[in-house]
């Protein structure tokens, strides 16, 4: 998702901001995952940017995909390359207004960014996890996020707001703790995965452990699978982008030449861009991450989870607003299953908007700057802002 | 009674009648909300819970963007999963000339709400009358200004029929104004003579007649 990130065109920002741990869990407190498994102790890393209201009540909870982090916005030091993921939606007057809510966004478990992960050390081995490291479901990041909010005294939530697998983390919040959470923004997202989006990250997957340097996980020592990693980075972007925007994007031009090589190097673009993609993301993500975080997207399933099967017994567990937007080139996430979610949610009577927002850039478009967007963010938050 | 009229008025005479009918801090719901004005002024003149869907992504977003609570999708289908009796008023202005299946969509209202507001131009109007009798092509008006092969206008409707066709289907007409006005006017003037032949529009407040004989107002 990093490839959009951009410096604001106003120079509007949230400013220099902070990396912040939170460990708990300590053995013999261990959290009990969904899977049986235990995990302790267990670090989050988050930032919070604008500032808890006196009675606490204007808090924005971000969650983010698969390869984002707790850098939702601004910049670490001045001279950054580059802002958080979503510089763009999230500051002063922004679509996530800093100035009115206080944001908060923590890195998943199971990820490379700061929270308990396969790369961290285990305590018993003293070795990075690797393998050793429990699979973890939808479910359990947000649990180890309840725990976040609970030591950050935050016992209600104005919106949780989250796209693609940020916004399955939204559903699981809106019915796992209804009486935090008053309102939510499942953004190009799903109730659960179809067949398709299992088969991409399955093949994604495969890339990474037939790659001999993945070595069954414990690599970490040694070279790593960045061959592997890179070609699933490399899936992963076909699935976000559309068959429209990569021929509006890349077409059939070459790169750098007139003509065919008459070898496999790179001719096309879309063939340069994409490892050029791949080779970048080996740089800031683990391979072993990119397993069980594809996984747990994978086996999420709000329905069997929550409502013996059926998404609108689930949805009957919350009475949160939602705001739910979907893209119309989004092929990964497609529009029929925001429809359901929301078809799922009037049949409980919920509040609901719902918007298919025209747009070429495929699932990626939630992160790409759209004043339509945070016009639709913005108007939604201080409208049940002041429905307190 | 009706509202007089102001022209200075924030909506259409035809919405300010409608909004005249609902009750304040009902639950609402504006099938084709368009920009959604009707559900603002409900908003924040009689405190409802409001509600709207509309096709159109842009008036989607601009609905959104200002604070309501809206939906995109096709009316017809996204009325079907409302539990019943979700709302107490259901609207439909000026749609119902252009809805495929008028009897399905009305009972779905009157499912999902205890009444329902419909609102449609009256096709017995005399100038439309005259119109066709006089130069023989379909009719052309300011409140129906197509041809008959682009008008979006796929039925003829007039306060006769739909009297009728409420009556047939069971439910039960609570109040009706027949008036007339251009469709952008912010005043216009109610027709009680011969409202047939002589209104530009019928408003009609239905209920489902079993339930809701004690609201029942004798109309004209």
């Amino acid at each position: 998702m990093s490839e959009y990130i951009e410096h604001d065109k106003d120079r509007i920002s949230v400013g220099i901001v902070e990396k912040k741990y939170y460990t708990f869990a300590e053995p013999p407190n261990e959290i009990v995952l969904e899977s049986g498994a235990k995990l302790g102790p267990i670090t989050v890393a988050y930032e919070t940017y604008g500032r808890l209201n006196r009675d606490k009540r204007n808090v924005v909870l971000i969650l983010h995909a698969l390869s984002g982090d707790s850098h939702v916005a601004g910049y670490y030091q001045p001279d950054d390359q580059k802002p958080g993921w979503w510089d763009t939606m999230v500051g002063p007057g922004k679509g996530i207004d800093t100035n009115k809510y206080y944001v908060v966004c923590s890195n998943i478990i199971g990820s490379c960014m700061g929270s308990t992960g396969p790369c961290t050390i285990n305590p018993q081995s003293v070795l990075p996890y690797g393998l050793d490291f429990p699979v973890v479901t939808i479910g359990d990041m947000v649990k180890t996020q309840k725990a976040l909010m609970d030591h950050l005294g935050i016992e209600n939530i104005l919106a949780v707001v989250g796209g693609s697998i940020g916004g399955m983390q939204v559903l699981e919040w809106c019915v796992s703790y209804p009486e935090m959470v008053r309102s939510a923004i499942p953004l190009a997202t799903t109730t659960r995965h179809s067949a398709l989006a299992i088969a991409f990250n399955e093949v994604a997957r495969q890339a990474i452990m037939a790659d001999p340097k993945w070595n069954e996980g414990a690599y970490y020592f040694g070279p790593k699978p960045d061959h592997g990693l890179a070609v699933a980075r490399m899936i992963g972007h076909i699935t976000y982008l559309s068959d429209e925007s990569m021929r509006l994007k890349f077409g059939r031009r070459l790169q750098d030449k007139s003509d065919f090589s008459f070898n496999f190097d790179a001719d096309f673009q879309v063939e340069s861009y994409l490892r050029y993609q791949g080779k970048k993301f080996v740089e800031r993500f683990d391979a072993n991450s990119f397993l069980y975080i594809t996984k747990a997207a994978d086996y999420y399933d709000l329905g069997k989870q929550h409502g013996g099967g059926s998404d609108v017994k689930a949805f009957s567990k919350t009475w949160a607003k939602f705001l739910v937007i979907s893209f119309t080139s989004d092929w990964l996430y497609p529009t029929y299953q925001s429809r359901d979610m929301v078809k799922a949610m009037k049949k409980n009577g919920l509040d609901v908007s719902f918007v298919e927002i025209d747009a070429e850039w495929g699932h990626d478009a939630f992160l790409i700057p759209n004043d339509r967007l945070s016009n639709l963010i913005k108007g939604f938050l201080e409208r049940v802002s002041n429905e307190i | 009674m009706c509202p007089t009229k102001f022209k200075n008025h924030p909506l259409r005479y035809d919405l300010q009648i409608i909004a005249s009918w609902i009750a304040p801090g009902s639950r609402v719901i504006d099938l084709g909300c368009g920009e959604g004005n009707l559900l603002t002024y409900l908003i924040n003149q009689k405190q409802v819970m409001g509600n709207g869907i509309e096709r159109n992504e842009d008036k989607v977003a601009d609905c959104i963007a200002k604070g309501l609570s809206v939906l995109q999708g096709d009316i017809n289908d996204e009325v079907l999963d409302y539990p019943d009796d979700t709302f107490d008023y259901v609207i439909l202005s000026q749609t119902l000339q252009q809805v495929y299946e008028p009897d399905t969509l009305i009972r779905s209202m009157l499912r999902i709400g205890k009444k329902g507001i419909v609102s449609f131009p009256n096709f017995s109007h005399w100038r439309i009358r005259f119109q066709l009798l006089l130069t023989g092509y379909a009719p052309i008006t300011k409140q129906l200004p197509f041809q008959w092969y682009n008008t979006p206008n796929i039925r003829v409707i007039t306060i006769k029929d739909f009297r009728k066709f409420i009556r047939e289907v069971g439910f039960t007409i609570l109040k009706e104004v027949a008036i007339n006005t251009q469709s952008e006017n912010r005043y216009g003037k109610e027709i009680k003579t011969l409202p047939n032949l002589r209104a530009t529009y019928g408003l009609f407040l239905i209920g489902n007649g079993m339930r809701k004989n004690e609201d029942r107002i004798h109309s004209h």
